[in-house]
């Protein structure tokens, strides 16, 4: 088989999707910051797997260098899977420009920018799939979050396009909306267990949902329902509400 | 954070501490007054619980494995269930093995543990070529039946009291199927059962599942199950999908339940005295591993397991008088297992002697910890001992007493200043 390129596979969800994926065969493409960082990683999954994986630096927000990134891909990779993601600090980011604008551009911009290249290249090709993985946080504004919410919201919305664009070439895209995940980036909150999923259990749902084409994955699955609730809580309601 | 283990007895308030790396381990070790390593929870009782915890089950890699001489080097958060997954199919699997595969490699070598064939192929610490300890200084020491040998011979069944084992290089075996031919002899009493495991010694692996409950001279009535591992080629394992429990039982006694299984195996499926059959893995080494949480059906008060050892002299009268003893207290057993072990090993407190092993499951309730009591008279009158993995509520005097090299761990512990630093709950209360 052949390559699944995995996009900030430093994460905690991008490693265990990544385990997932050469688990069941697939070679990888891991790119990252600092991806040298990854090496003993790439060792695991090489050892548990005997799958080639290949670490490969890129910054999500230097635009200019995505053509090039994924010219110089000699194999180009059979589905793309990105697990970008900053959450930032809502408050800091109210007050400082910089700081929304860096959750913005990580969490939608800069994905943009580099999934372009790779739908325009899936749809020639006439194969591929494309998996983002957004937020329930992008389903409703909430004041605790709402700088990273509206970005990934309009990653949802993005992907949604996409899956209709790509359908006619048979290019399926998936988008993924993580609840809570026992992370790096949730170590210090105090998450409700059974609404918590841990990694790789994430990553088993990403990879049954995509095997399967399906076109929207909440995971755990309960935050279907908890989302259905949020967005249809009426907005007179909403705004006086701290959750 | 309330942390628990396999028994759901005790809950522990306790501190979680998570390691990057090794630097950031080492402060947290120099940081904390009291530490323990925790691997994946599935001792029994508290030898994982304390005020502070260090979790090494996230410290998970694999390193490298020699194709040639089957030596894996893995971190000490690793799964054995990992382990399976990645090298049955490539014809590998554990020297070793306990009856859950979903513990970790550190918590193997911390509770030295063994399995259905031990007999043939001792304690967990058999397979294992090295590992790297990290003392309470910070330092760390490669250690191996070679090198730095004390601290092999203590940290293998020390249950994390001489320090965190980071990663160890194991020895896997050769296997040609992923398939044991299982035979299975009923035996009508405690001696037919002894004959039985004497007879079949050469077999690679060796347990029973012995009624508890039954009386006179049907005492020691078993199902003895033996096998070996088949050689037809076929590696093709996947894990086994889980059934899952999904809340606590109410609690009600499981006695009336436990006793029909094994009637129904007894009487009803095994309908020969002797009938041979080709078992998987997971059916054959693992089989409560695919009900999920099976621990839940004990209800929310939890439960534990009573394991202990008689030497080969004394077993057969100790087991009778413990079985009597059982049988009268009518808190008979969901799960008992007898099995005959080999030669013990020199490590300082490794449980496994030559002799025989029974170990039951008991709800914890009023009362229990009574007819635990009594229990452990008997046993240390037969000069056996109780399994730490497994225990919970033991005391001082009657843990000590099982095993006598528990004065030169303590020694060690003093010399490299390990008491101060590393301490469960289980330690405090048997005074290692
Ligand atoms: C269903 C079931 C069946 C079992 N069958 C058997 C059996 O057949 N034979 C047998 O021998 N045991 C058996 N056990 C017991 C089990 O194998 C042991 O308790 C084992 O130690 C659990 O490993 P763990 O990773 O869950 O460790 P934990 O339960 O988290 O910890 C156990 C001990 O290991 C220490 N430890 C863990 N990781 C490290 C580390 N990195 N460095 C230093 N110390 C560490 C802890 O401090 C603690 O003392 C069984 C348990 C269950 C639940």
């Amino acid at each position: 088989m052949s390559y699944v390129l995995i996009l900030g596979a430093k994460s905690d969800i991008a490693k265990a999707v990544a385990r997932k994926y050469a688990e069941n065969g697939y070679d990888l493409y891991l790119v990252a910051r600092n991806s040298n960082e990854l090496e003993a990683f790439a060792q695991d999954i090489t050892v548990r797997s005997q799958k080639a994986v290949k670490l490969i630096d890129l910054d999500i927000l230097d635009y200019d260098s995505h053509q090039s990134f994924y010219d110089q891909l000699k194999e180009k990779p059979l589905g793309v899977i990105s697990a970008i993601g900053y959450l930032g600090e809502q408050e800091k980011a109210q007050a400082d420009f910089n700081e929304a604008k860096k959750i913005i551009d990580t969490n939608y911009t800069g994905i943009v920018s580099l999934f372009n290249i790779i739908a325009n290249d899936f749809e020639k090709r006439k194969s591929g799939f494309i998996v983002g993985i957004s937020s329930v946080a992008g389903d409703r504004g909430r004041k605790s979050n709402y700088l990273y919410g509206s970005a990934k919201a309009a990653f949802t919305a993005y992907l949604s396009g996409l899956r209709n664009r790509l359908y006619d070439a048979q290019v399926h895209v998936m988008t993924v909306k993580p609840g809570f995940v026992a992370t790096k980036m949730t170590a210090d909150m105090d998450l409700q267990e059974k609404l918590t999923a841990q990694p790789d259990e994430v990553a088993e749902d990403i990879y049954k949902a995509q095997q399967k084409n399906k076109n929207v994955l909440y995971t755990k699955w309960v935050w279907r329902w908890v989302m259905l609730i949020i967005r249809n809580t009426p907005e007179f309601q909403f705004k006086k509400m701290s959750i | 954070m309330s942390l628990k283990s396999w028994g759901g007895y005790p809950i522990s308030k306790s501190i979680e501490f998570k390691f990057e790396n090794n630097d950031s381990l080492k402060s947290i070790i120099l940081e904390q007054e009291s530490v323990i390593a925790r691997g994946n929870g599935r001792s029994y009782g508290d030898s994982a619980l304390s005020n502070n915890i260090i979790n090494a089950k996230p410290h998970d890699h694999f390193i490298s494995f020699n194709e040639e001489q089957g030596l894996l080097h893995v971190q000490s958060g690793v799964l054995l269930s990992d382990i399976l997954n990645s090298f049955v199919p490539r014809g590998w699997f554990l020297k070793v093995t306990p009856g859950t595969k979903l513990i970790t490699v550190g918590g193997a070598i911390a509770s030295d543990v063994h399995g259905k064939n031990h007999h043939i192929a001792g304690c967990f610490s058999e397979s294992v070529e090295s590992f790297r300890l990290m003392l309470p200084d910070g330092q760390i020491v490669e250690c191996s039946k070679l090198e730095n040998t004390e601290l092999f011979k203590a940290s293998c069944g020390g249950m994390g009291l001489t320090g965190v084992i980071l990663d160890a290089t194991i020895q896997l075996k050769r296997i040609n199927s992923q398939y044991i031919n299982q035979t299975t002899i009923k035996t009508k009493n405690l001696k037919e059962t002894f004959d039985t495991f004497e007879k079949y010694k050469s077999s690679e692996y060796s347990v029973a599942w012995i009624d508890c409950l039954a009386t006179n001279d049907d005492i020691g009535k078993s199902l003895v199950m033996a096998g070996e591992f088949g050689n037809d080629g076929k590696l093709g394992y996947k894990s086994k999908k889980k059934l899952t429990i999904p809340f606590n039982f109410p609690s009600f006694s499981l006695n009336k339940w436990t006793v029909k299984i094994f009637n129904w195996l007894y009487y009803g499926k095994v309908k020969n005295t002797t009938s041979k059959q080709p078992v998987d893995i997971d059916s054959f080494f693992y089989p409560l591993d695919s009900i999920g949480d099976w621990n839940k059906i004990y209800g929310k008060n939890g439960f534990t397991q009573y394991q202990f050892i008689l030497p080969m002299a004394s077993s057969y009268d100790g087991l009778i008088e413990i079985l009597q003893t059982i049988s009268k207290s009518g808190k008979g057993s969901f799960l008992a297992v007898l099995k005959l072990y080999g030669k013990a090993n020199d490590n300082y407190i490794s449980f496994p002697m030559e002799g025989y092993s029974l170990a039951l499951d008991f709800k914890i309730e009023k009362g229990l910890f009574d007819l635990l009591d009594e229990l452990d008279q008997i046993v240390v009158k037969y000069k056996g001992r109780i399994y730490l993995a497994k225990d919970v509520r033991v005391s001082k005097a009657i843990f000590e007493q099982g095993y006598p090299n528990i004065d030169k761990f303590r020694e060690l512990r003093k010399t490299y200043k390990m008491n101060d630093k590393f301490n469960s709950l289980q330690s405090k209360r048997v005074g290692i």
